[in-house]
This record gives C-alpha cells, structure tokens and sequence, in this order.
C-alpha cells in the first residue's frame, strides 16, 4: 500500500530524511518510533501530499507522489495532533463540511455512523469549541474515515490527551485497524504502540534504522528494541 | 470546472458564513475599525461641502482598505490556527477551489461591511451620490481587485510568524493600481463625470481583476505548498 525508496527531504541545507525506504502491506499497522526531531512528522506529511519530497520514489495506494496527489489525498485519512476542526461550527457541521470537501454525496446516515462509532452522536448538535480535547480527537477520527479511506496516517495522536481520553482512543484505533485499514501512526508512547501496532519501525537521523514484526519482538519488549536501535 | 471543484467552492463558501454569522468576530472588527476611520476622518477634515466632495473617495477607499486587511489576516488566521488549512488541502480537490471558496468568503465579508458603511458615510458627511449604481458597481469592481489579490497574499503571509504586520507591507504595493484606479473613478462619478469620463480607471480595474483572479488560480497551488 506504500512504497517509499530512497526519499530524501531537504530544507534548504538541512536534511530531514536520507535516502529512507519504507514498505507498508495492506492491513498493516505500523507504528513509527524515533525521537524529537527525527523527521516523523516530515515523512508523514509527505506521505499525505502536504509536502514533496526532494528526491526519492513515493507510491500510496497504486499512486505516485506529488503527480497524483487528488487520487492518493482521496484514499487517504490523517490524525494529527491539531484536530483540524473549525470551533465555531457543530461536531455534525464539521463532518458536513469535510464530506461535502471529500465529494461525498447522501452523506447524512455515514455521518451518522461515524458519530456512533466514535461516540459523540448524543453530543453532534453541541459546538466544537466545547468539546474536551479528548471529544475533540475522537472528532478529529471521525473526520478522517469519513470518506472510508484505505490507509490512516496518525501523528501523535495521543498528544494532550489524559488517561480516560487515550483509552477511549486506543478503542477507536483498534476498531479502524480491525476493519483490514492500513495504518501508519507515529507516537512516543511505547506502551501504547505495542498494545496496537502489528509492526515496529524505528526512524531516526533521517533513516530507518530497525523494524521488527510484533511476533519476532523478545518477550514482546518494544521498549527494549527502540533502545537498540537508537543505539545502533 | 468540474462538479467537485464546484462543490469544494460552495462547501468552503458555505463554512466561512456559517462560522462567521455564528462567531462574528470577523465582521465585528471590520466594523467597528471602519466606524472608528469614518468618524476620525469627520473630525480630522474641514466639513464644507467643496472639501467633502474631493474628499469622499478617498476617505471611503482608505477605511475599506485598511478595514480588508484585518478581514483578510482573520480569515486566513482561523485556518492555520488550528490546522484547518491543512484539513483543506487533504481534501482531494483542486486547490484553486480553495482560493476561490476563501476568496468569495472575503469578498462577501468586505461587501457586507461596505453595505453598512455607506449609509453611515452618507449619514456623517452628507454625502448621497455615493448611492448611485456607478458608483456601487466601481466599489464592486474595487473590492473584487483588492480581494483577489489579499486573499493570494494572506495564504502566504499566514505561514510565517508576523503574518499581521507582514500582510499590508506586502498587499499595498500590490494592490496601489486597483486603489488608484478606485479612487479616480468614484471621485469622478461624485463629480458628476459621464460614464465615457471615467472608462479609464474602470478599465484598468476589470483588466487588474481579470490579471489577478488568473494569476491566484494559477499559483494558489504554488503558494500553499511547502
């Protein structure tokens, strides 16, 4: 589902990414480890066409980035820590707007689904400027797998949430991977990642330095395989 | 254009309003800074009638554009703030649809303002031929200009630190043509000038709109891009 070979990303004379490959199977959930400033939040904004690469191949879903980007962008759904949602309008306003954005016709009873899933339809006439930042995450799913995409790209997604609010989440998460969605999901929470992810990649300086399937992980220890692999 | 284009246009449209009507923070400030303008240039400026009547162009295109300005900055800044803007670019439409929702919004926004200034003017300054639908269309043709070109602008100038002070430094040059061309030709219809009289700055406005809206719908794309 994505194909990633030799991908370099530069601003100005810095280097983010170097020449990094990454090979994602349909149905996959990878969790992409590394620390503050290893390029994680590039490499995913590449991968959702919000920014180009400066050399290297890219491939999403069959399509090639940047020159297909409308084709990879429709197949595509992306969490960030920023809930990219307008306060001033409805929880129903907001999924409204982004399915009207999508192309997405007699939308109203997907809408309806969505929010039943992530929990808010009780609160879909209440403004998003109320919501907790939990409430407004969950919001922030419901909009990404509006448009049934095939492959979700979370960015910390847990960032700011309290204990309840990521539990909710971590759900959330495996009810979207148990529908056979390939996930790509960045996080710093090497608990959480291990209890969802299937597969564990670790970025750091620019590359992809380890990954390790969740099966071949000793005593399913992630915390042990990230210290190596900043080691190594 | 193509129906998602179309779509994406009015979805975005439809938004602006819903959030403004609802917020009014946008329309709130242009307001009041227009009414502030309207009421410091009474009490700067000598109010007989010969002064009144040079200077009613002016005074109006001065308070629309600072005014446009600060619509211009909150309307870029509600989408960047919260990462909306990049919600926007995900979606799987021509970016241009983006630019040209955002830009109808602004021009809605400016219009509505301009609709509850005149009056005001007309009020405070005695002024009634600015009533006259020549006059409203060059205000239309005026605002067109100044929001095709402050729309392109504020997508850029949203994405760095001093978008606020960073917007007027780089719209005002840009804009001085269609501003000029306002100015000569609301002042001339004031002036009880026929329509032949001032085909010449309303020219140079359609040709600056038409230049403009095309040049957006070519580099929005660029421009929004990392």
């Amino acid at each position: 589902m994505i194909s990633v070979t030799k991908l370099t990303k530069r601003f100005g004379l810095k280097t983010i990414l170097r020449n990094l490959d990454f090979q994602v199977a349909r149905g996959e959930f990878v969790a992409l480890l590394g620390p503050n400033g290893a390029g994680k939040t590039t490499f995913l904004r590449i991968l959702s066409s919000l920014s180009k690469p400066s050399y290297g191949t890219v491939k999403v879903a069959g399509h090639s980035l940047p020159n297909e980007s409308a084709k990879v962008r429709a197949k595509l759904g992306v969490v960030s820590h920023l809930p990219l949602l307008y306060p001033d309008l409805t929880a129903e306003e907001n999924l409204q707007f982004y399915a009207r954005m999508y192309g997405l016709t007699h939308y109203a009873s997907r809408i309806t689904d969505v929010l039943q899933l992530i929990g808010l339809e009780p609160r879909r006439k209440d403004l998003v400027r109320t919501f907790s930042r939990g409430m407004q995450q969950r919001l922030s799913i419901g909009r990404a797998i509006l448009h049934q995409p095939e492959i979700i790209l979370f960015d910390e997604p847990y960032t700011g949430l309290d204990q309840d609010a990521s539990s909710m989440l971590d759900d959330l998460l495996r009810s979207i991977a148990s529908h056979g969605r390939t996930v790509v999901m960045t996080s710093h929470d090497l608990i959480r990642a291990e209890s969802l992810a299937t597969r564990f990649d670790v970025l750091s300086r620019g590359m992809i330095t380890a990954s390790i399937n969740k099966n071949d992980l000793r005593q399913n220890n992630v915390l042990d395989f990230y210290k190596q692999a900043l080691e190594s | 254009m193509n129906p998602s284009f179309l779509k994406a246009t009015l979805a975005i449209i439809h938004k602006d309003l819903a959030a403004e009507f609802r917020s009014r923070e946008l329309l709130t400030a242009m307001l009041s800074f227009s009414v502030l303008v309207i009421l410091i240039f009474n009490f700067a400026l000598d109010l007989n009638p010969d002064v009144r009547q040079t200077v009613t162009a002016g005074v109006l295109w001065t308070t629309f554009a600072f005014a446009g300005t600060l619509g211009l900055n909150r309307s870029m800044a509600v989408e960047k703030d919260r990462g909306c803007m990049d919600g926007l670019l995900l979606a799987p439409v021509d970016r241009s649809a983006i630019f040209f929702g955002k830009a109808i919004s602004n021009l809605a926004f400016m219009l509505i303002v301009e609709a509850i200034v005149l009056p005001l003017y007309a009020f405070f300054y005695n002024e009634t031929r600015i009533f006259q639908w020549e006059f409203i269309a060059v205000l239309l043709l005026g605002s067109i200009g100044y929001i095709a070109v402050g729309t392109l602008l504020s997508a850029m100038t949203i994405q760095t630190r001093t978008r606020e002070i960073l917007l007027p430094i780089l719209l005002f040059p840009v804009v001085v043509p269609v501003l000029i061309a306002s100015v000569l030709a609301s002042g001339a219809i004031i002036n009880d000038m026929t329509l032949p009289q001032i085909m010449s700055p309303l020219n140079l406005l359609i040709v600056y709109d038409v230049i403009f809206i095309a040049v957006s719908f070519m580099f929005f794309d660029f421009i929004v891009e990392e």
